[in-house]
């Protein structure tokens, strides 16, 4: 191999594929990325693919490169990431002899040994083509609902962030049987695609949808529910995640479908109260909140370990209710809003309490709810 | 309370009359600011309120299970020898005719919750040593209440009989470990004080064995040295107790015997840990027989931190392998609880994680830390009232009280025999 590339589109490339890398790799092997210079894995002729595979998840970029001699190596992927963050804006000549890959760039000059490419698996193709949706508004729907998501890989079906898609309506649902975040909107699907669900390790699919959505450019979403992956693609980049073979717990049943208590609050108001009483929460205490007429009064802690009150202004329907919550579940809700306003509907201290954005008017914002169960409080 | 029988012969002087004011003069409580309550015969005179008929006859709440031991005994059985601890079939051998009830868990914690709450409205200074006794100390409280030490104690003796049926001594003294032995004397049913100026006088004739943290080596040890009353300790040089039993003993003990307890009443001293663990009689590396003595370990944790009505955050568990070599591993659960069945799967996955496949198992051990209070609020689930895992478990522990430990278990700890038997 012999190639010349650009030096940031090198840099950025190897730092977004190295990134998804496992960090101990159980194999030397899974610790490297494999540069294939107008090769057969599916890139241009004129192009250098750079991709990393831990058979959970697979990233692959295409960078434009002058290619004198084609050919594969398989370097390790930190590496070559420090070294090439850390190159002068000059263009970069890669070559590779025998077992020793070259970087050369300027006057600086690098020598690593390659890994067997032989031992390499085989990268999974791309799924079928399912849709394309606007990366930002696709990575920030992701994270609105990721935040929801179990972090106990002792409950697998937790831990995963379920996609349904129905016709062009696109849904996505995480849930750690404490909160449950739902977010739905329109999409245009391929002509061929049937409707599916599927459920996507939640944290891997938050990490890719926010470094593929950032560009802003249009995403690509791909499926293949049969070889259990989800492709995501956009930019001259992609990415495959395995599925989860789990099952999702039915969810719909979940949503409560009538409230005796409404209100309206100011979104940064009120988490930024929250925040402040529950300084004297010990980990995890709860926040009380006492809904009356015009006021909602806060309050958190006790005669132990010192207490706090606020009082702020409310719109408020409904009897006078005093409910409470886990500080850092509510302002994980309110946080993943997205508005400047919150409605928040109940009915019982013990029954879930439902967050939705709302506008300046107080109207809600249809697409996106936050269902938080509240603490028991004793006696 | 095995040790009141030896100290009988000189308590009458220190004991208050039952009578009132009719008696002598009483004791000089000025000084005394410690309060060791202790219920008599507890778990028999919960379970003897329902049956009153029985009061006067021997008693002895213990499980049914023919391995059972004597979780309790009321004083008539105790004239047989019927002593706590002691196995169900050596109870039955002493005396026949006892009546045997089963245990009514849910019962004790309800009434021993009633009566801490009645110390607490005199003084917030409450230690709780178990269901059945506590240490006050009412030396704060004195003037709120316009009361002395020992008619705190009678106000206490009278609203116990009155609100919960069942009796408790009172052993009232300047520091705790008087104060316990105190109401060890005052048993069943009276109120010792030790009055400040007369506690040597109390204390010395006393056997080594009253002493607090003196057990069975330690007595023998001392003796051997010739000491065999507290007064003795303290007329023992120091360096001398030290070649007895050791450094740190000596100085305890020889503090004690003159009188000097320094441990203050602490209340809410909880628990940081709850455990249970098992030694296999053959080392074990068959997946499935470790996997069920986990969850049988995990199911005695859950129960236990149920009774005592805390929950957990931490989950850790102790492998100690054919060769000895031991490991603790741990792991946070994402809310705390007190239900087996997620014990248990953090138990699993620890256990899967951390130990290799076919590894000779000696020991295992479950353990949860960060307990926190019922009290505490507690973070509902959508499934809090769906399939309720903890309301199956909370019945089983009813279940387990009245029928004894093996009467509910989860399918597969059941053993491979009973599957084949009467079914």
């Amino acid at each position: 191999m012999k190639i010349r590339v650009e030096r940031d589109a090198l840099a950025d490339a190897v730092a977004w594929v190295a990134r998804s890398l496992p960090s101990r790799p159980p194999v030397p092997v899974l610790g490297g990325v494999l540069l294939d210079a107008g090769g057969d894995s599916g890139g241009d002729a004129d192009a250098l693919t750079i991709s990393g595979f831990d058979y959970e998840v697979s990233a692959t970029a295409g960078i434009a490169a002058t290619i004198a001699d084609g050919g594969r190596a398989l370097v390790s992927g930190r590496l070559l990431a420090d070294i090439t963050k850390a190159l002068p804006a000059q263009p970069v000549d890669l070559s590779v002899e025998g077992s020793r890959a070259t970087i050369s760039c300027g006057s600086a000059k690098f020598s690593l040994p390659t890994m067997p490419v032989e031992d390499y698996p085989q990268l999974p193709s791309q799924p079928t083509f399912a849709g394309e949706l606007a990366g930002d508004a696709f990575s920030s729907a992701v994270a609105q609902v990721a935040v929801a998501a179990g972090k106990d890989d002792t409950l697998p079906m937790l831990t995963g962030l379920r996609i349904e898609i129905s016709g062009d309506t696109l849904t996505m649902v995480a849930t750690d049987r404490f909160r449950l975040a739902m977010r739905e909107f329109t999409w245009q699907p391929a002509e061929e695609v049937t409707d599916a669900a599927v459920l996507v390790p939640a944290r891997t699919l938050a990490e890719a949808a926010k470094s593929l959505g950032s560009s802003g450019a249009t995403l690509r979403l791909a499926l293949a529910s049969g070889d259990g992956m989800l492709g995501l693609s956009g930019s001259g980049r992609y990415t495959t995640t395995r599925l989860l073979d789990a099952e999702f717990p039915p969810y719909r049943q979940l949503l409560p479908d009538q409230h005796t208590s409404r209100a309206v609050l100011d979104v940064s108001t009120l988490a930024d109260a929250i925040k402040r009483v529950s300084l004297v929460a010990e980990r995890g205490a709860q926040v009380r909140m006492e809904f009356g007429e015009e006021t909602l009064r806060l309050s958190a802690g006790g005669d132990d370990e010192g207490s706090a009150e606020e009082e702020l202004a409310v719109e408020y329907e409904g009897e006078p209710v005093t409910i409470a919550f886990n500080p850092g579940y509510l302002t994980d809700g309110l946080a993943a809003l997205s508005s400047d306003r919150v409605e928040l509907t109940f009915t019982t201290p013990n029954r879930p309490a439902l967050i939705k954005p709302a506008d300046s008017d107080g109207t809600v914002i249809p697409g996106y709810l936050y269902l938080l169960m509240p603490v028991r409080l004793p006696g | 309370m095995g040790r009141s029988s030896e100290l009988h012969g000189q308590s009458s002087r220190f004991r208050l009359p039952r009578g009132g004011d009719d008696a002598g003069p009483l004791p000089d409580d000025t000084g005394c600011g410690v309060l060791h309550v202790d219920m008599d015969a507890f778990f028999a005179a919960v379970e003897l309120r329902a049956y009153p008929e029985l009061v006067a006859e021997p008693v002895v709440v213990a499980g049914s299970s023919p391995r059972s031991v004597v979780m309790s005994a009321n004083y008539p059985a105790r004239e047989y020898g019927i002593r706590s601890a002691m196995p169900v079939a050596q109870a039955r051998r002493l005396c026949p005719r006892a009546t045997f009830l089963t245990p009514t868990r849910g019962a004790y914690s309800e009434v021993s919750a009633g009566v801490m709450a009645v110390f607490r409205e005199l003084t917030p200074q409450v230690e709780p040593l178990s269901l059945d006794e506590a240490f006050l100390d009412v030396s704060g409280a004195l003037r709120r209440l316009n009361s002395t030490p020992a008619g705190i104690a009678a106000d206490i003796r009278a609203r116990v009989v009155a609100e919960f049926g069942i009796t408790c001594s009172v052993g009232i003294a300047p520091v705790k470990f008087l104060a316990k032995l105190a109401s060890g004397l005052a048993k069943p049913d009276g109120t010792v004080v030790v009055p400040s100026s007369e506690v040597l006088d109390f204390l010395h004739p006393l056997p080594v064995s009253a002493l607090w943290g003196v057990g069975g080596r330690t007595r023998a040890a001392l003796e051997r040295a010739g000491i065999s009353t507290i007064g003795d300790v303290a007329a023992t040089p120091v360096s001398r107790l030290k070649r007895a039993v050791g450094v740190a003993a000596a100085e305890q003990m020889h503090a004690l015997a003159s009188g000097h307890d320094p441990r203050p009443v602490t209340p809410d001293s909880v628990e940081k840990s709850f455990g249970a663990e098992h030694t296999f009689d053959t080392d074990q590396d068959d997946p499935d027989v470790l996997y069920r003595e986990l969850l049988r370990l995990s199911e005695k944790v859950a129960a236990g931190i149920r009774a005592k009505r805390i929950r957990a955050r931490t989950v850790s568990i102790k492998v100690r392998f054919a060769d000895f070599t031991t490991i603790t591993r741990s792991r946070s659960l994402v809310e705390p609880t007190d239900v087996s069945r997620e014990i248990h799967g953090c138990a699993r996955a620890l256990f899967i994680q951390h130990t290799p496949s076919n590894a000779l198992v000696r020991l295992l051990g479950v353990r949860v830390e960060g307990l926190v209070s019922e009290d505490d609020g507690e973070q509902l689930s959508f499934t809090s009232d769906v399939p309720r895992w903890r309301d199956a478990e909370v019945a089983a522990d009813g279940a387990r009280s009245r029928f004894g430990a093996g009467a509910v278990y989860p399918a597969s700890l059941l053993p491979p025999e009973s599957s084949e038997g009467s079914g």
